[in-house]
């Protein structure tokens, strides 16, 4: 997920690699197009969240967890519900990310994941309110990491989705200025789902999902957001420093929207509901 | 996220608990090992409805260097809690009590370590609370010790560890969330099996002293039985890994004969 | 064997992976246990490198500081390699010029206490700077398994497969193969080692995976060539007669 660009790696790994590309290979024997092993788990926290996931892509995999509280709503929006996302690089899943506050990259990962979903505005905040300005849901994804083997953005932003569409939550209601529970269960209110796509770029060549390895070599990733409406709703370079030309940002924009069908699917499958 | 509300009783006129327990009975355990690839060892417990996967990494290098021990490793013991693990949502930034859990899980464990096998090292524990309906610390040492011995690092024991207390005046073992939050008292302990020493002891509420031994005993008892359910759980998990019966170790190629060598090294034969 | 289990009770000696209290000699690893004369010693199933001396380990130098490089060898401890014991003197006081950040190194530990080190040497028959091929890590606790008993399983492989392979302690693996399809193979060789390592019977059992593998990487590439496929294996067993006293 971070630059990792600047961890030591040999220069035999980074050959071998390079070579592979040049024949058309990658480390795994996939195909440049080609995504890893992808399933999704729905319900795992039963007990005590509202929603939850687990996304696992190839070796990399990554829990959500959804709760919905009730509170008050930002001054400026008083007719909306709030959403919020968060991600944690936590160490338990790889001997690269340190103990301690969240870095740049961690930080990075979360607001990625949460761009995604916010600015494709999946979740209908206008459905999420029990009386205007005073009183609506607050719907916060929380996202851990469990195992690190590249490409966390992804597998976050498919947990995320799929925790956020499989989630219920009772209805609340406010009777005498207290809230009072209706007894019915909820969905979160969806109108779009926007799923993310990573692109590595090392040297000439674009590989989609890339592995732990490959995040090592690349000299820089592009991270995608693709819409129902195949609209790209958000966009972020990173993973290394190294500059990417347009003919290939368009390459790898191809490469999503053609990819993000197939993972747009999966989430409905997993969860089976679907949105549009 | 509707309020809880606080049960009538939590031990019923027959003498059970909420959740039909007897009071000397444990929640139902379900104990796995190596759950995690990218750990050095992992496991993961479900205890009840808490639970925790639990990793491993070391012995590695140590940063910062500072904190590095001269005799022996350094252990650093992380417990988180998802915001997503109880009702209403914790706040994701670590909390004064997960540092302190952190503490003294780290404390109960480290005992049972031969951390001066690696000295200017650190042996990483971190504790992932996924789900918690009480009894977290102790259902992580449990899952912890496990994660250890998956890792290769040299233990004494597995570390088993159990919560009692008391609900309307019973002593009772292995609390549930509402029987921690609305009883009246928890004691959560940690004990090395082999010698029956405790290295997890900790209590509030209030207990008169017999009420206090009689609770421990108990909760001795819960250990050893959870200790049998940790070996078996490692004997599961390798059981794949272990030669057929009969098998001869003459394709195995040992160094057996250069390390008779090794054990000749002073002071290694004495523990 | 789990930790805290009873081995032996009485006059035996406790060695490797065990420790002793009040007489009796208990298991402190997940392993198995091996009874040798009167000593008794639990072979882990897992764990991290340790470096011992004469150990040949793979490494990637980290850094150059001074007139040492720094090596990463895997495991908690980073090694360090004087220019004095990889370079014939007089050399260059700018030692990044041999060897710099990122390469990949075959050499010996030469001295480890738990105090300092592990320092290592690259004199020695063998020990260079490895280019080109690849590196496969594998759990270290398995290397025994796959050098096999006097290097049989590892003698086995290369020369079925042709390939040259440095096996480190350190669970690292440097192969280089003729191609793409022979190098996956030698590498699913190592792997199905790595995974069945305490079962009986595996070297036969892995030279059968890769006759039938490389039946099908036979059959794919072209049929005629059988004729030169069948002199080409004499001339390679020529080779490899000195290839594995390596």
């Amino acid at each position: 997920m971070g630059d990792f660009s600047a961890e030591t790696i040999s220069h035999i790994d980074r050959k071998y690699i390079q070579d592979l590309l040049a024949k058309g290979e990658r480390v795994d024997g996939r195909a440049f197009d080609e995504y890893r092993d992808v399933s999704i788990e729905i319900d795992v926290v039963a007990a005590k969240s509202e929603g939850s996931a687990i996304a696992r892509i190839g070796d990399t995999r990554v829990i959500a967890g959804v709760k919905v509280l009730v509170g008050e709503p930002y001054p400026d929006t008083p007719d909306e519900g709030v959403t919020m996302i968060t991600a944690e690089m936590a160490p338990i899943a790889s001997p690269l990310f340190e103990v301690g506050p969240p870095k740049e990259d961690a930080i990075e990962l979360a607001r990625v994941v949460d761009r995604g979903v916010r600015e494709s505005e999946s979740v209908d905040v206008k459905g999420l309110v029990i009386e205007p300005g005073k009183k609506v849901y607050m719907v916060f994804c929380d996202l851990y990491t469990l195992e690190y083997d590249g490409n966390l953005i992804d597998a976050c932003s498919l947990a995320a989705n799929a925790a956020l569409l499989s989630t219920k939550f009772e209805e609340m209601k406010l009777e005498d200025d207290e809230l009072v529970p209706t007894g019915r269960q909820l969905e979160i209110p969806m109108q779009n789902l926007a799923v993310e796509v990573t692109v590595s770029k090392i040297g000439d060549y674009l590989v989609v999902d890339p592995v732990l390895k490959e995040e090592m070599v690349q000299d820089c990733r592009l991270t995608m957001a693709v819409d129902l409406n195949d609209h790209f709703t958000a966009m972020q370079k990173g993973g290394g420093t190294g500059p990417i030309p347009m003919s290939k940002v368009e390459e790898a924009m191809d490469l999503a929207l053609e990819k993000a069908k197939d993972l747009r699917r999966l989430v409905f499958e997993a969860t089976g509901r679907r949105v549009g | 996220m509707s309020p809880e509300t606080k049960p009538d009783f939590l031990i019923s006129p027959e003498g059970l608990r909420i959740d039909g327990r007897r009071p000397d009975e444990l929640r139902p355990i379900e104990l796995e090992v190596g759950v995690l690839k990218t750990a050095d060892g992992s496991a993961m417990i479900k205890q009840g409805k808490t639970h925790i996967i639990a990793a491993v990494y070391g012995p590695r290098e140590l940063h910062p260097r500072h904190l590095t021990l001269n005799d022996k490793a350094y252990l650093r013991c992380v417990y988180r809690m998802a915001t997503f693990s109880v009702p209403d949502r914790k706040r994701p930034a670590p909390s004064r009590r997960e540092r302190e859990i952190s503490m003294v899980i780290a404390n109960a464990l480290e005992p049972a370590l031969f951390l001066e096998d690696f000295p200017r090292t650190v042996v990483d524990v971190f504790i992932q609370v996924i789900q918690a309906d009480g009894g977290t610390r102790c259902a992580a040492i449990n899952a912890a010790s496990l994660a250890l011995a998956d890792a290769g690092i040299p233990m004494r024991s597995l570390v088993p560890a159990v919560a009692v207390g008391k609900a309307d005046g019973v002593l009772i073992v292995d609390l549930g969330d509402m029987e921690d939050k609305y009883g009246q008292g928890d004691v959560p302990m940690a004990i090395l099996p082999s010698t029956g020493e405790i290295t997890l002891l900790q209590q509030d509420g209030s207990f008169t002293k017999e009420e206090l031994l009689e609770a421990m005993q108990m909760g001795m008892n819960a250990c050893k039985y959870i200790h049998e359910l940790q070996k078996d759980a490692l004997k599961r998990a390798y059981l794949r890994r272990t030669p057929e019966k009969g098998a001869d170790d003459e394709e195995y190629e040992d160094d057996l004969e250069t390390d008779l060598g090794e054990s000749a090294l002073p002071g290694e034969d004495d523990e | 064997m789990v930790p805290g289990q009873l081995l032996a009770e009485g006059r035996y000696r406790a060695s490797g992976g065990t420790y002793s209290q009040d007489g009796r000699i208990y298991s402190s690893l997940v392993g198995l246990a091996e009874l040798r004369g009167n000593t008794v010693k639990v072979v882990p199933l897992e764990g991290v490198y340790i470096p011992r001396e004469g150990d040949l380990v793979i490494g990637t130098i980290l850094v150059v500081a001074g007139n040492n490089w720094k090596v990463d060898i895997g495991g908690p401890y980073q090694a360090s390699l004087h220019a004095n014991n990889a370079l014939r003197r007089p050399y260059h006081e700018d030692i990044s010029r041999y060897m710099d950040m990122g390469d990949v190194i075959a050499a010996e530990v030469i001295a480890f206490d738990r105090n300092v080190g592990p320092f290592l040497s690259m004199k020695g028959r063998g020990l260079r700077k490895l280019t080109d091929g690849m590196i496969l890590e594998v759990s270290p606790a398995k290397i025994p398994r796959i050098i096999g008993r006097r290097g049989s399983m590892i003698s086995m492989i290369k020369s079925r497969l042709r390939i040259q392979t440095i096996v480190g302690q350190n669970g690292r693996i440097w192969i280089k193969a003729p191609d793409t399809p022979t190098l996956r193979l030698a590498v699913k060789a190592f792997r199905m080692i790595e995974e069945q390592a305490h079962t009986t019977k595996l070297t036969d059992r892995v030279g059968q995976m890769i006759d039938e593998e490389l039946e099908k990487i036979r059959a794919a590439q072209s049929p005629a060539s059988d004729v030169e496929a069948a002199s080409e294996e004499n001339e390679a067993n020529e080779d490899n007669k000195e290839d594995m006293s390596e």
